[in-house]
């Protein structure tokens, strides 16, 4: 029992961050905030698969001699694609907010959703 | 030679053209550019579907890394089929986009909007084509970026909310799928989704492949906006610029179904979707809910865009309740609907974006008399609106016809009690329409202050915007009268879904 | 496909084509309206051609599109359809001629979409008479009740819009509700829709694929699902219908559209089902109770509605369940008497829309209790009513007299006494509400003087002819046309009889 929670204990990391995201995401009433939320709730996501990759005594992957084990690569080139496309959202998010920002002079939903009315 | 490196070339052109669109600068060019883009990716799709059709599955490896270790590029039936509509929708759009993008975007912008577009089309294609689930996610944000991106084009201010509510759902939905792919991942180490069809069988029975299939079922419906995770679609449709919500209606949703039915039956397997995980039943009813629901709001919007997109909900449920019944004319259903219902939303939209460009408007209220001013545009909005109800003759008359029998195949009445009644609904909001242009007489003067338009006498779109219009218009028409190559390729495409592979190898 | 095949297109792409033509020349009335007759007369011409073949038996077919794998949208001649088209097309020219008198005499809007419609309406309804199967039967069937909705909202006022959506809700609904499904149903059963004769679903019945229950939901599915035949409890939107330009009531709402609903019945009867069919598993029986309910509740209102047209209009609803009770009897008189009814009742009813039109146009009178002494200013109008009612009512020397014979015939043939007295009553019914009206208007003296014709009151002097004030010309002589018609097809019923007993 203890083992498999202490043992797994990256995936607690990627579950209280993937909540701490989603939380942040759906209750902030501020535009910024909910992107900052997003960001984090798609950081436990990078955390997920690189530390699904990591093996314990495992090197980088290079064939040569006295390298019996190397951890996976892939999931870190994956992750990679994943960075970008998160930084391109998150930039995307921001330059909305800015739009909006001059378009209602507010960043807050309750105070936009008003103005809309 | 060249021909064996089209799958590559379908994607590739459009990814290339984005940045060259963007250096043209010049808004005219950027549109040429655009357009060549669309026509040429339009050219290649049905190159493609001509050929999987005669020779049956083809594989392309990308750099030359073989199968499973490199990224595959995969055209089957409905691949092909879904390239089809994205490249043709697209292709129809762009010439409408002219005229349209003139009047509803600032010059200086219009560079970039066209860029976004190229770039919508890259990743839409891009998902289609792909056979690596990774390589799917990245197309599918590459769409989704650029979507967003569009819809903020929108000349109403509310466009930019929408857009930013569509990105958190979005983004939101697409880590979901992301998620998933891990599971799967580190349950298979592949990626392939061939690969993954073939080994995820022996590990089925886990909990982590359970909730991989649960991830990624939330974050597809999302993209599809499947009821109840609809909530993104209808100000996205409504504030978003005509010819972007013309080309949404047409493709976007159209690509969610398709990865849903991929990852469905493909990837997970028809079995484990509908048997271990009863994923049908889930379906089933929400579609029902969807095709309920989404006339229902609908009848009530005097926004004419805003009733289009709840009537884009129910259609979303109808494609859906396809799937649901998993049989060969269920699916047959779906696949043709994806179709038939890419014609119908791009001709109401595109009309829709005429009467804009006229009118300044698209409110009930605005478009009383419209019937004598814009005779063709509100033909074609009727035309449209027929084939939407499912009035033999049109397109949409064949999905329902398709849609019931594979009901009645099932037993299951109370769908098609379902079914009747929503396509009686759509027949009100519709006639709403018909009623407003052709049996009021005209107002005076347009109450949104738009000064720019003399309204006197007939006021008739420009012929950019008419023939686009009227093209989808007859497609309608024509696949309403001679459905056999519809059909033919959907009966196909999901034969292929439900097994039975063949492979021929191409490039690498 | 043989050259003669290809003649089935003409019916369809002629109107279509004089559709296109009306609309190039909607600028020009007289060009216009010249057109009409000229596609008026050519399609008669052509169905008048085709006429001898099925005469002589033969059943030309004709594939236009194979819509989906085993469903195509096809053509085939038989002798029912062949009747339906002639009448229609014949009555279209005589419509024509009404309508260019009381559309310009009328002032009404929106000419050229009216004609236009019109055009489209006629096409469809020789889709329908031309079906193949019942696939295309169902799509030509929307496509006319589609096309002649602008016909019935023509006014655009407040009122010819509800009525607009009454007949649209009730048509598009029944036909999307029950006839889809029921057509849909008979696929997956049967996996085809040929109409056949002796029908294709009798073996399904006797292998006991489905029972005799279940077949029993299915016609009622196709009944009911037949909104244009104007059943009870779906016939509301006839009378609604009324609202449109009498032209329209007349030719459509008396003969095409109407017809198509008793004729989709009788093709549906003879042709999916099978006579034999019905009768074994007493379905028709039901439907039998139903049409006689329609036949006496619709006479008794039509006594009761003042408006001339709605009272025409509750005729019709009675009327048409003639028909259904003819087809329902199932044996060779009551067909044959359906058959001719369908000919018969559109003669008749034709003229007396005409002269409810011609009155209206003439003397602005739409009520019936205004027409008291029309006789003495419209005297050909009025006498024209008077047979048109007669031909209605079934009294010799008029045509409508053979069909109530042989729809009574059928009754007796087939030992359903109690239709045979459904039938007096009825034609009792019909004495009641039709006949006062030319009698009132030969014999009773002017009750008030309206706003149209001060010249009764003012014109002693100039003798009984100057009091005359009929319809322009162009009316006055279609419906004598369609009043000698009646009286015509007493005396030659024999080439509908021979046509229709081909198929018994």
């Amino acid at each position: 029992m203890l083992t498999t929670t202490l043992g797994l204990f990256n995936y607690w990391i990627v579950i209280v961050l993937m909540m701490l995201g989603l939380y942040a995401v759906i209750a902030s009433r501020n535009l910024i905030k909910k992107i900052i939320g997003l960001n984090i709730f798609q950081t436990s996501v990078f955390i997920f698969y690189i530390s699904m990759a990591k093996l314990e005594g495992g090197t980088a992957p290079i064939l040569a001699e006295g390298i019996p084990h190397y951890a996976n690569p892939l999931p870190h080139v994956l992750i990679l694609t994943a960075i970008v496309v998160s930084v391109a959202t998150t930039a995307l998010g921001l330059a909305l907010i800015l739009r909006i920002r001059e378009a209602y002079d507010s960043v807050e939903e309750d105070e936009i959703q008003r103005l809309d009315e | 030679m060249i021909k064996e490196h089209l799958p590559v070339l379908q994607v590739i052109i459009p990814l290339i053209a984005a940045p060259v669109c963007m250096l043209a600068y010049r808004p005219k060019l950027a549109w040429l550019i655009a357009t060549a883009v669309s026509w040429t990716a339009f050219i290649i799709a049905s190159i493609l579907l001509i050929t999987v059709r005669e020779t049956g599955t083809l594989s392309y490896a990308l750099g030359g890394w073989a199968a499973p270790w490199g990224i595959e590029y995969r055209v089957d039936t409905i691949s092909a089929f879904v390239l089809l509509i994205v490249a043709g929708i697209s292709a129809v759009t762009i010439l409408f986009a002219r005229k349209s993008v003139e009047r509803e975007i600032e010059p200086d912008r219009i560079y970039l909007f066209y860029t976004a577009w190229v770039l919508c089309l890259t990743g839409l294609l891009g998902i289609a084509i792909t056979g690596d689930v990774f390589n799917l996610f990245v197309f599918l944000e590459i769409s989704s970026l650029s979507t967003y991106a569009l819809i903020a084009f929108g000349s109403d201010r509310r466009a930019l909310i929408a857009a930013y509510r569509y990105l958190v759902m979005g983004t939101i939905g697409a880590t979901f799928i992301v998620i998933g792919i891990g599971f799967l991942y580190a349950m298979t180490g592949t990626l392939n989704m061939l690969d993954l069809a073939e080994r995820l069988p022996s590990v089925s029975n886990t909990r982590t492949i359970a909730v991989a299939f649960a991830f990624m079922t939330v974050g597809i419906s999302l993209k599809v906006a499947l009821f109840p995770l609809h909530a993104w679609l209808p100000n996205a449709y409504t504030y978003a610029p005509s010819a972007v919500s013309a080309l949404l209606a047409g493709t976007a949703s159209k690509v969610g179904v398709y990865i849903l039915l991929r990852f469905l039956f493909t990837v997970f397997g028809g079995g484990f979707a509908f048997d271990t995980m009863v994923l049908n039943g889930i379906l089933l009813v929400l579609a029902l809910l969807a095709i309920l629901s989404g006339p229902l709001i609908a009848v009530f919007q005097t926004n004419l865009k805003r009733m289009l997109a709840y009537s884009s909900v129910a259609q979303i449920g109808y494609t859906v309740l396809g799937v649901s019944l998993a049989s060969i004319t269920g699916l047959t259903a779906s696949i043709v609907h994806l179709f038939n219902h890419a014609l119908i939303k791009t001709v109401l939209f595109m009309a829709l974006g005429a009467v804009f460009y006229r009118i300044g408007s698209v409110s009930i209220t605005e478009i009383n008399g419209l019937g004598r001013r814009m005779p063709w545009t509100m033909a074609a909005f009727v035309a449209g609106g027929l084939s939407l109800i499912g009035v033999p003759m049109t397109a949409g008359f064949i999905s329902k016809w398709y849609l019931i029998s594979a009901s009645l195949e099932k037993g299951l009445w109370p769908v098609v009690v379902v079914i009747i009644i929503a396509s009686l609904l759509a027949v009100v909001y519709v006639w709403r329409v018909v009623e407003a242009a052709y049996f009021q007489p005209a107002a005076e003067k347009s109450s949104t202050g738009v000064t720019d338009t003399v309204i006197k006498g007939r006021e008739e779109a420009p012929l950019g915007m008419l023939i686009p219009i009227w093209a989808l218009v007859a497609a309608n028409i024509y696949f309403g009268l001679d459905a056999s190559l519809t059909t033919g390729v959907a009966r196909q495409a999901a034969e292929t879904l439900l097994g039975g592979l063949s492979l021929t190898v191409w490039g690498g | 496909m043989n050259l003669f095949s290809l003649s089935l297109l003409l019916p369809l792409i002629l109107p279509l084509a004089g559709a296109v033509l009306i609309a190039l020349t909607g600028g020009y009335p007289n060009l216009r309206e010249a057109m009409t007759l000229t596609t008026a007369s050519a399609l008669f011409l052509v169905v008048v051609f085709i006429y001898p073949e099925i005469a002589a038996g033969g059943r030309p077919e004709m594939l236009l599109v194979e819509t989906i794998p085993g469903m195509p949208l096809a053509l085939s001649v038989e002798p029912l359809g062949m009747l339906f088209a002639l009448v229609a097309s014949f009555l279209w020219i005589v419509t024509s001629l009404y309508a260019i008198g009381y559309m310009r005499a009328h002032h009404e809007e929106n000419q050229t979409r009216f004609y236009v419609c019109f055009a489209i309406a006629i096409a469809s309804v020789m889709g329908i008479a031309f079906a193949a199967n019942m696939f295309t039967l169902f799509v030509f069937y929307e496509v006319l009740t589609l096309s002649t909705y602008p016909l019935v909202t023509h006014a655009g006022t407040e009122a010819a819009k509800r009525a607009g959506r009454v007949y649209l809700g009730l048509l598009l609904g029944t036909s999307f509700a029950f006839q889809l499904v029921a057509i849909l149903w008979t696929w997956t059963l049967a996996g085809t829709l040929d109409f056949e004769p002796g029908g294709i679903l009798r073996d399904h019945v006797s292998q006991g694929i489905i029972s005799h229950g279940a077949i029993g939901v299915l016609f009622a599915l196709y009944i009911f699902g037949i909104g244009k035949a104007a059943l009870m409890p779906f016939h509301r939107w006839l009378p609604a219908a009324m609202v449109a330009p009498t032209p329209v009531s007349a030719l459509l709402h008396a003969v095409a559209v109407v017809k198509a609903g008793v004729f989709t019945v009788l093709k549906v009867s003879v042709y999916l089902f099978g006579t034999d069919l019905l009768t074994e598993t007493g379905i028709s029986q039901w439907i039998m109770y139903m049409a006689a309910a329609t036949i006496l509740i619709g006479s008794l209102v039509a006594i009761t509605r003042d408006n001339l047209k709605a009272r025409l209009a509750y005729s019709t609803v009675s009327q048409l369940s003639y028909i259904v009770l003819g087809a329902m009897l199932a044996n060779a008189a009551g067909i044959i008497g359906a058959g001719m009814h369908i000919v018969m009742h559109a003669f008749g009813k034709i003229t007396l829309f005409f002269c409810a039109g011609a009155f209206m146009v003439a003397a602005h009178k739409t009520e019936v209790s205004q027409l008291r002494g029309i006789g003495r200013t419209m005297p050909v109008t009025t006498l024209a009513f008077l047979i048109g009612a007669l031909c209605v009512i079934g009294l010799p020397p008029f045509g409508g007299m053979w069909s109530k014979w042989y729809l009574a015939l059928g009754a007796v043939e087939a030992g359903q006494l109690v239709f045979v007295g459904v039938l007096m009553v009825s034609t009792l019914l019909n004495i009641a509400y039709l006949l006062p009206i030319p009698i009132q208007g030969f014999f009773a003296a002017p009750s008030e003087a309206g706003t149209g014709n001060q010249s009764g009151k003012d014109g002693n002097d100039g003798g009984w002819r100057a009091n005359i004030k009929e319809a322009p010309a162009f009316c006055v002589a279609a419906l004598s046309i369609t009043a000698l018609g009646c009286f015509g097809l007493f005396l030659f019923p024999e080439p509908i009889y021979r046509l229709i007993a081909q198929i018994v």
